[in-house]
């Protein structure tokens, strides 16, 4: 099969690679780019544990083909972390409250979250459970990424006041 | 010096010992994307493995051909049973002593079965080459119903076992049964049903579902021809178990064998069993002298590797006509699927079924299984659950509920007058169990008096009154569970698995400067084990949980262990954690008692010291000490600081709990909502609350998705029905509950340090609490008793059968 | 779950597109959203040789309401559609049926053209459209033209469309002030398909009705509409249970299927009622 060329930034990185055009973009992401973060859980866009952020869009990458996504801007949960190293705001607060046991759907959950609150900075409790029902979990029934999501938004909205 | 004036409170919380919510130390890495699940592992010119599956539940293989998918540019090899039989692996030994075939040898037994191995470069091409393996089948008549499998003229399913009337536990009585399996006393059980003032009687049916952790099943094959080892990475929630296995099968020597258990992304049992796609990944290795990766999609997940349940339990249930049980019966039929793969203590072809009698003080109990084959999938395993405890706890459960219709007595009040009282401890069960310790009473009526349950019992009157007058379709039911778990498998003089003693293992290392590494037999699958051993053993010898590093899964470098599952983690390899550090504190108090130049019996422990009784001042630090057993010549003492324990329990541990949901119902729709989801946990010694309370909010929400609608279904033709998350129920935040926890301490009184587990109460419990808000709801109109899952259909069949349709 | 191999294409402009489904004949497939075609091609129930994605044909992206009508583009998706204010104001069943759909991944890449092209009984969309009586535009080699929604829709995956034909934009008229509407859906938890949908509008003497994965096709009962809008409910449920044929499947049997899709029709009658001016 033919192989194209597939130019991607990655988490503020130019990067490419060949690809067949089939090749979905979470294997591109795991495989070809050692991305591991995103995983596979259900490859029916069911599980959300594959979820990346696509152009400013939270979408599930095993349901995305890479000849789809070339060209696109793609945040992933490696590109969270702060620029020192350290977690970022989400990551820390799931940390905070136990907002992950087994760790296979948290890339996908942060991912998700970040995008969340980039569009409402301000949820309420029903509106993360609304807004976090493609990303599915096994280990916390969601009581403890709930309260994370909530504690993070605080936490952005202080240090945007901070900032201000 | 900071240390002389800080208080022992303030020491002992900065050692962020047991009793600690200490932040887990796993998650600086999983929160960032830097976990090393199995499919993360990569490996210089690894191969690709992919299964050609039987479309066809029963059928016989009359030929296979490989040739257009070998030619397959890419494609290495395409293993078939002939390919394994010189080898002798085409078939493998299963956990519960029958064989399971690798390959399909001849003919396949369930849809989905494994047929062909497909060998690749990538995974690409390797699904382009299983479209292309040619399998003709000779289809032959299915039977899913394990009832029918047992009629006379059912087909025969096993032929490798035709002419055997002895299986691995007893007679079998039919080509389809497995085994029959008894215990109590059934005469005495029948004597009292027969001359009981109320006998309730009910076939209770916990259905056929799945583990379905996040992360599939999957491994990485590589074996080094150069040094001859053998190493296996994969999802093994028993690595030292699979390395003897693998040895045994293979006829590798074990010590060529090394098994890694990276991170694994949730197991729920899932995980326990040794599948198809590792033996052959295995063999492809061996043949290929390259790594070789398998990993399933969920579809295989959910139609092959390790389903859960599929008990029909028949019961009665006896008791004066004040309300005390006086005897339970039950007969229960398990389906087992084409193979008995169930992972249970060889001794235990039903697991622990026998704790069924639940949290009752009943006096005379019999219990039978029978055992069959179906076209289904092979499996049973223990489902965040210890062995087939689920089943019981909901069994008795109901059962308790049925006979309170029975008698017209409130459920609650029932259950309370039958619990097992705090001085009957150790209690001896009917069914052969020594329950170790338990409070119930306690606990049910901190429960009763949490919920306001007369308040709720009042409002749900009003609303059934509304609901007759015609101002409401929806009904409020209360659901009640008390459970009683049976975990921390187990003593091995009873409790093995492919004959290893159910033991398990903790080796600590103090370093000279006092920080330290733990390796255990066990491996963790989201339990947070680095952090909670590490606080054991911060409380056990005094230094910082922070600077312990724990390690576990890799069976080079661990002591032998039997593994996660069966919540057995804590009771066992908990203890062993315990043991192994007060051996190293044995030791610290002579080298202190040396330094302090004083007898070893003048020197106690204080938190992360030893000091001179008497004389606190005079002390000597965990980390002082430490430094001196590796530059001093101690009279008597061998330098160094290390101990490893391999602990064998006494007894199982004993965790119960009290539940109790409000649930509304959509009399019309089906559909329902969750009011309210409180749990009390008693689990003894709590670690740290903040892991428990997560287990619970995990393991209560895998049971509202069992009970609420998830389910294996097969149709008449042995198609599996529900192979993707559309069909397979897995609720999203949206529909989960919200839970309140609560708990009650009683230790267990033969554990080190008193704690019983916890990861798998929550299903176990909370099961029988929704199924029974759901009965309850109903039962001012007849309902007796109704098949889980509760999905919406059946709700609404339900209240349709019960004429509330109008 | 992987997929076969396939030739791709991102065409700007729609004749291109046209051009390449008529070099390829029945291999070509176009995508949009993907996310119920990718499904199939990595289950291989779709076998296509060359994959026509619309991404980059900008004009497929408008939304614009003009001229007393809402003309949406074909690849504008269920979160464009949830977030458009102008859409909201005068058409605000859109945002209440697109809410409903799958959940948020989905709906970022799920288009509204793709969801009543591809004539999955299960989608949400069709059974909404022929409520409101949209008009979808096709282009194709012979030009352009227009098919309401309630011709659309044939059988399981069979509709209007020709296979060189490209569904381009959706036009809806508006609804008059103060009509009532309500969009009703029972599922078994987020993602799923519909056990029963409903879309319901009422108001100055009209009404229309429509019902989603209770037949091959969407429902939509002239009879229904013409008893709600004599204020005739009991009449217009009768219409429409008569109509709808459902299937048993693992959300229940065809009984069940019905009863909910009666008494979810009545409780979007009374919250269309209620809404209307």
């Amino acid at each position: 099969m033919t192989k194209m060329h597939v130019k991607l930034n990655v988490n503020g990185r130019a990067v490419e690679g060949l690809a067949e055009p089939r090749t979905l973009l979470i294997h591109f992401l795991r495989e070809n780019l050692r991305i591991t973060g995103p995983h596979i859980g259900c490859e029916t866009s069911h599980c959300g544990a594959c979820t990346v952020d696509m152009d400013g869009r939270s979408v599930k990458s095993c349901t995305v083909f890479v000849a789809q996504a070339d060209g696109a801007e793609i945040t992933t949960v490696e590109g969270l972390v702060n620029e020192d190293g350290s977690l970022g705001v989400i990551q820390e607060m799931f940390r905070e409250h136990h907002g992950l046991q087994c760790g296979f759907c948290t890339p996908g959950m942060i991912t998700r979250a970040h995008r969340l609150l980039q569009e409402n900075p301000t949820p309420t409790e029903e509106e993360v459970r609304f807004g976090m029902a493609g990303n599915l979990c096994r280990c916390t029934g969601y009581q403890n990424i709930v309260k994370a999501i909530l504690a993070s938004a605080e936490m952005l909205n202080a240090q945007k006041e901070a900032a201000e | 010096m900071k240390d002389d004036v800080a208080t022992p409170e303030d020491r002992s919380a900065s050692l962020k010992g047991m009793g600690s919510s200490r932040k887990r130390v796993e998650d600086v890495r999983f929160t960032q994307g830097k976990g090393n699940y199995v499919d993360d592992i990569r490996m210089d010119g690894m191969l690709f493995g992919d299964f050609v599956r039987s479309p066809y539940a029963h059928a016989r293989i009359t030929r296979i051909d490989a040739e257009a998918a070998k030619a397959v540019p890419g494609v290495i090899a395409v293993l078939t049973a002939a390919d394994l039989e010189p080898l002798g692996l085409h078939w493998m030994p299963t956990l519960a002593g029958d064989k399971q075939m690798v390959l399909a040898d001849g003919k396949v037994l369930y849809q989905g079965q494994e047929v062909a191995f497909v060998v690749a470069e990538d995974r690409y091409i390797a699904a382009d080459a299983v479209e292309l393996v040619e399998v003709e089948y000779e289809e032959l008549p299915v039977v899913v119903d394990p009832f029918k499998a047992l009629e006379p003229d059912a087909p025969v399913l096993r032929e490798d076992l035709e002419g055997q009337t002895e299986g691995a536990h007893g007679p079998r009585r039919h080509h389809n049964h497995i085994f029959t399996w008894e215990q109590g006393d059934k005469d005495a059980t029948e004597a009292v049903l027969s001359e009981a003032d109320v006998v309730a009687e009910e076939m209770v049916y916990y259905h056929r579902t799945h583990p379905c952790p996040l992360e599939t099943c999957g491994c990485v094959a590589s074996m080094d021809k150069v040094t001859g080892k053998l190493t296996v990475w994969g999802t093994f929630q028993a690595p030292h178990a699979v390395r003897t296995v693998v040895s045994l099968i293979s006829g590798i020597a074990e010590h060529n064998i090394r098994i890694i258990s990276p991170d694994i992304g949730g197991g729920f049992g899932n995980k326990v069993g040794v599948y198809p796609g590792y033996v052959c990944s295995v063999v492809a290795s061996i043949v290929t002298g390259k790594p070789v990766k398998w990993v399933e999609d969920r579809m295989d997940n959910l139609m092959t590797t390790a389903f859960a349940r599929d008990y029909w339990m028949q019961g009665k249930i006896a008791a004066t006509k004040e309300g005390r049980i006086t005897g339970l019966w039950c007969h229960t039929t398990a389906d087992h699927g084409g193979f008995d793969a169930c992972a249970d203590p060889t001794k235990f072809p039903a697991g622990f079924m026998n704790i069924c009698t639940g949290s009752y003080d009943i006096p005379v109990a019999y219990l039978a299984v029978d055992g069959v084959y179906t076209n289904k999938a092979p499996g049973g395993v223990a489902y965040r659950c210890s062995f087939r405890v689920t089943e019981a706890a909901y069994f008795i459960e109901r059962m308790v509920e049925v006979l309170a219709i029975k008698l017209g007595m409130d459920a609650a009040e029932l259950r309370r007058i039958n619990f097992i009282r705090a001085d009957q401890f150790p209690y001896q069960s009917a069914l052969g169990w020594e329950y170790d310790s338990g409070d119930y009473h306690t606990a049910w009526d901190k429960a009763l008096t949490a919920v306001n349950y007369d308040a709720l019992r009042a409002e749900q009157a009003q609303r059934l009154e509304d609901f007759k007058a015609g101002k409401t379709r929806r009904l409020i039911g209360i659901g009640l569970t008390h459970f009683t778990e049976i975990v921390g498998a187990g003593p091995v003089k009873n409790c093995d698995i492919l004959g290893l003693g159910m033991f398990d293992s903790c080796e600590i290392r103090i370093h000279p400067t006092g920080s330290a590494i733990a390796r255990l037999g066990t491996i963790s699958q989201g339990q947070g084990h680095a952090t909670t051993f590490a606080q054991i053993i911060a409380s056990e010898i005094g230094i910082p949980a922070d600077d312990i590093t724990l390690e576990e899964g890799d069976t080079d470098t661990a002591p032998y262990g039997l593994g996660t599952y069966g919540s057995r983690s804590t009771p066992v390899a908990g203890a062993a954690t315990a043991m192994a550090a007060r051996k190293i504190r044995a030791k610290a108090q002579m080298i202190a008692a040396y330094l302090l130049e004083v007898h070893d019996d003048d020197v106690e422990f204080d938190v992360d010291r030893f000091a001179v009784k008497g004389a606190p001042e005079r002390f000597k630090s965990m980390k002082e000490i430490a430094f001196a057993a590796y530059n001093q010549a101690i009279p008597g003492l061998e330098p160094g600081l290390e101990a490893v324990s391999y602990y064998d329990p006494p007894n199982m541990t004993y965790p119960f709990g009290a539940y109790i949901c409000v649930m509304e119902f959509d009399v019309d729709t089906g559909e329902h909502e969750v009011r309210q989801f409180y749990a009390l946990d008693d689990c003894g010694t709590r670690i740290n609350p903040m892991i428990i309370e997560g287990q619970v909010h995990g393991g209560a929400t895998e049971g509202y998705a069992i009970a609420m609608g998830q389910e294996i279904v097969y149709d008449e033709m042995g198609n599996v029905m529900t192979g993707t998350l559309m069909d397979f129920f897995l609720p999203t935040a949206w529909e989960t509950p919200h839970y309140t926890t609560d708990h009650t301490v009683t230790p267990s009184p033969h554990h080190p340090i008193g704690a019983k587990g916890v990861g798998e109460s929550p299903n176990v419990g909370s099961v029988p609490c929704f199924s029974n808000a759901v009965h309850d709801a109903f039962r001012p109109f007849g309902l007796t008793q109704s098949h889980m899952p509760h999905d919406h259909w059946r709700i609404w069949r339900i209240a349709n059968e019960l004429g509330l349709h109008g | 779950m992987i997929p076969a191999g396939f030739e791709y294409h991102r065409p700007t402009d729609i004749a291109s597109a046209i051009g390449i489904l008529q070099q390829h004949g029945d291999e070509a497939r176009v995508i949009a959203g993907g996310h119920s075609l990718i499904p199939m091609m990595k289950l291989r129930m779709a076998d296509l040789a060359h994959l026509v994605d619309l991404q980059a044909i900008d004009d497929l992206r408008d939304i614009e309401i003009a001229g007393g009508e809402a003309r949406i583009g074909a690849m504008v998706t269920q979160h464009e559609l949830i977030t458009h204010e102008g859409l909201a104001g005068v058409l605000p069943i859109l945002r209440e049926a697109a809410l409903q759909i799958a959940d948020p991944q989905v709906r970022y890449l799920g288009t509204v053209g793709g969801n009543v092209a591809n004539g999955d009984p299960g989608n949400d969309m069709p059974g909404l459209m022929q409520c409101v009586d949209a008009r979808f535009e096709l282009v194709g080699p012979e030009g352009t033209r227009e098919v309401a929604a309630r011709a659309f829709y044939e059988a399981a995956y069979f509709t209007a469309r020709g296979d060189e034909e490209i569904l381009t934009q959706i036009r809806i008229p508006l609804p008059v002030q103060g009509t009532g509407y309500a969009y009703e859906k029972q599922k078994r938890k987020i993602g799923d398909y519909a056990t029963a949908a409903t879309a319901v509008l009422i108001g100055n003497g009209t009404a229309s009705v429509a019902m989603t994965n209770l037949a091959d096709t969407p429902i939509w009962s002239e009879d229904a509409g013409t008893a709600l809008a004599g204020g005739d409910v009991e009449g217009a449920v009768a219409a429409m249970l008569g109509a709808i044929e459902p299937m048993a499947d693992n959300r229940g049997p065809a009984a069940f299927k019905k009863h909910v899709a009666g008494v979810l029709l009545r409780r979007a009658i009374e919250r269309a009622q209620q809404r209307a001016g």
